[in-house]
């Protein structure tokens, strides 16, 4: 029993890291289609992972060994993070220990990392961007955690899993204040993973960059790493996002039959997901990075709102 | 079936509340005056729901009066006078856009810390959004204090008249029809004699900012 368990989880660990980067060819490819420019392959980002591991590996001369394993760092929490979140099941082994206070940690701990090794070879580039990706991170985490408070509110537990659990076998109820916290969580997940309103991924200008411009000293398997992470973390924020505000279509249940249940649920739900955030970007213009902070305060706004309705309409 | 008219009534209450954030971080005057129409909806969407509920005859009355004056007639006015006026912008708010958002939050905290002692006496149903009401009408203060031009700080009268208006309703399922009837036409009178305010003041000055007000001197 116990072995099997073990099993289901490092099934659905691979299932997340092969998804990841397919997640982040949809959105592309539905961006893509929203501008009327010709689509990407869905395999594209597969590709572009594969050609870069098959490369050699150029280190700056004054790169630290910081510098070399934060790749695998940041890599490993996102697995890690991917392992805890309840994207499929929410009794696997490891989804016991994903306390949402401690998710919001671990992947705080990718981005220090990540600003860190941006800023070992100490171009201006890089600690540029290592400077701007801090100012987006203060901002977001505290809305991050409101967002999860309030759901913790209501269903009395930091647990992720119980959380997911708790709201999916209720009766439907109306909460304006989940609603509130989803628009912010929304908003959070852009300015996270690096996506429009905040910083555009698909370009190289200097000037507006944060999370390239981190990336900007990497190359080869250090590269595909850090590439492979932005995909994952991507999916991994859907994946909260879900166990907060749509939580329909978990498996409650063990073993990997249980599991395999869910997928094509979660499928559907990555596929609209998708399709939300292509609109999204579509629809918005890249802000300055000075507006960025005002972004990251209405989100935060959203999110105390909620809090506070839901402290209030409780009754 | 209660229950969901309940909820559904919280969370129009909580739209309220959002629309307020809205006007309050909005610049564009044109905008500010879709959202107040847009706020006078969801007042009389609740009115509704809550006339359907308690079955009280003149809610639906004040529904009604509520769809005619806020959504209809005085967003044409205020669309029509800015159009005549050519204001378009409010261009520079007295604090920024993120600092009066937490100024804001604050203020919530307050008015439902205020609304608790009304809450705890009051014997409606809905009796848990009176704190939103009052911070509906702390908000619409505040974008009337944090506003230069005339024409924001009127939105902002008329948004604090919303909020009043849902406050009366959530604690006593509204105002005799009477004060009712007598608050609409004043604000509708209101509009109109501001509006005759508007044009005096630019003549005067040949802008709608308040703060051509704040010295008193003949010599210009």
């Amino acid at each position: 029993m116990k072995a099997i368990e073990w099993f289901t989880q490092v099934l659905e660990v691979l299932a997340a890291l092969a998804a990841a980067p397919l997640f982040l060819a949809w959105v592309n490819q539905c961006r893509a289609w929203l501008s009327n420019r010709s689509a990407p392959s869905l395999l594209q980002p597969y590709r572009g992972i594969r050609k870069l591991f098959y490369k050699d590996a150029v280190l700056a001369t004054n790169a630290s060994a910081l510098f070399r394993i934060a790749p695998y760092i940041v890599f490993g929490t996102m697995v890690l993070a991917a392992a805890v979140i309840p994207s499929m099941g929410t009794r696997l082994p490891f989804t016991s220990a994903a306390d949402a206070i401690a998710l919001v940690g671990l992947l705080a701990t990718a981005r220090v990392f990540l600003s860190l090794a941006a800023m070992d070879v100490g171009t201006a580039f890089g600690t540029l961007g290592a400077r701007r990706e801090m100012m987006v991170g203060f901002l977001a985490e505290p809305a991050l955690l409101m967002v999860i408070f309030v759901a913790s509110l209501i269903c009395s537990t930091t647990a992720l899993p119980a959380i997911t659990e708790h709201l999916a076998t209720e009766s439907l109820a109306l909460y304006p204040s989940l609603a509130f916290t989803a628009v912010a969580f929304t908003m959070v997940l852009l300015a996270e993973n690096a996506r429009i309103p905040v910083d555009n991924p698909a370009t190289h200008l200097e000037l507006t960059m944060i999370h390239e411009a981190m990336l900007l000293e990497y190359s080869a398997r250090h590269l595909a790493l850090m590439e492979w992470a932005a995909a994952l973390k991507l999916f991994n924020y859907a994946c909260i996002g879900f166990a907060l505000f749509l939580p329909w279509g978990v498996s409650v249940g063990q073993g990997p039959l249980a599991l395999i249940a869910s997928v094509p649920i979660l499928a559907l739900k990555l596929a609209l997901a998708g399709g939300g955030l292509a609109l999204i970007e579509t629809l918005s213009a890249k802000l300055r990075v000075f507006r960025a902070p005002e972004f990251l305060a209405t989100a935060f706004l959203f999110a105390v709102l909620g809090l506070l309705v839901h402290l209030l309409l409780r009754a | 079936m209660h229950a969901l008219s309940l909820q559904m009534l919280d969370a129009l209450a909580a739209l309220l509340l959002l629309l307020s954030f809205a006007m309050l971080s909005q610049r564009r005057i044109v905008t500010l005056v879709n959202l107040l129409a847009l706020q006078g909806g969801v007042l009389c969407a609740a009115t509704l729901l809550l006339a359907w509920r308690t079955h009280e005859g003149h809610l639906y009355l004040s529904a009604a009066l509520t769809l005619a004056l806020k959504v209809i007639v005085l967003p044409r006015l205020l669309h029509r006078l800015i159009h005549r006026l050519d204001v378009y912008w409010d261009t520079e708010p007295m604090l920024n856009i993120a600092g009066t958002m937490l100024v804001g939050l604050v203020i919530v905290v307050f008015a439902f810390g205020l609304a608790q002692p009304i809450t705890a006496l009051a014997s409606t149903a809905t009796r848990s959004a009176i704190g939103i009401a009052v911070a509906v009408v702390l908000l619409a203060f505040l974008t009337m204090i944090t506003r230069r031009k005339a024409m924001s700080q009127v939105v902002g009268f008329l948004s604090m008249e919303n909020g009043l208006f849902f406050g009366a309703m959530s604690a006593t399922y509204g105002m005799p029809m009477i004060v009712e009837l007598g608050v609409a036409l004043d604000v509708l009178v209101a509009m109109l004699v501001l509006g005759v305010f508007f044009f005096q003041i630019r003549e005067q000055f040949d802008n709608l900012d308040l703060h051509n007000f704040e010295s008193l001197r003949e010599d210009k």
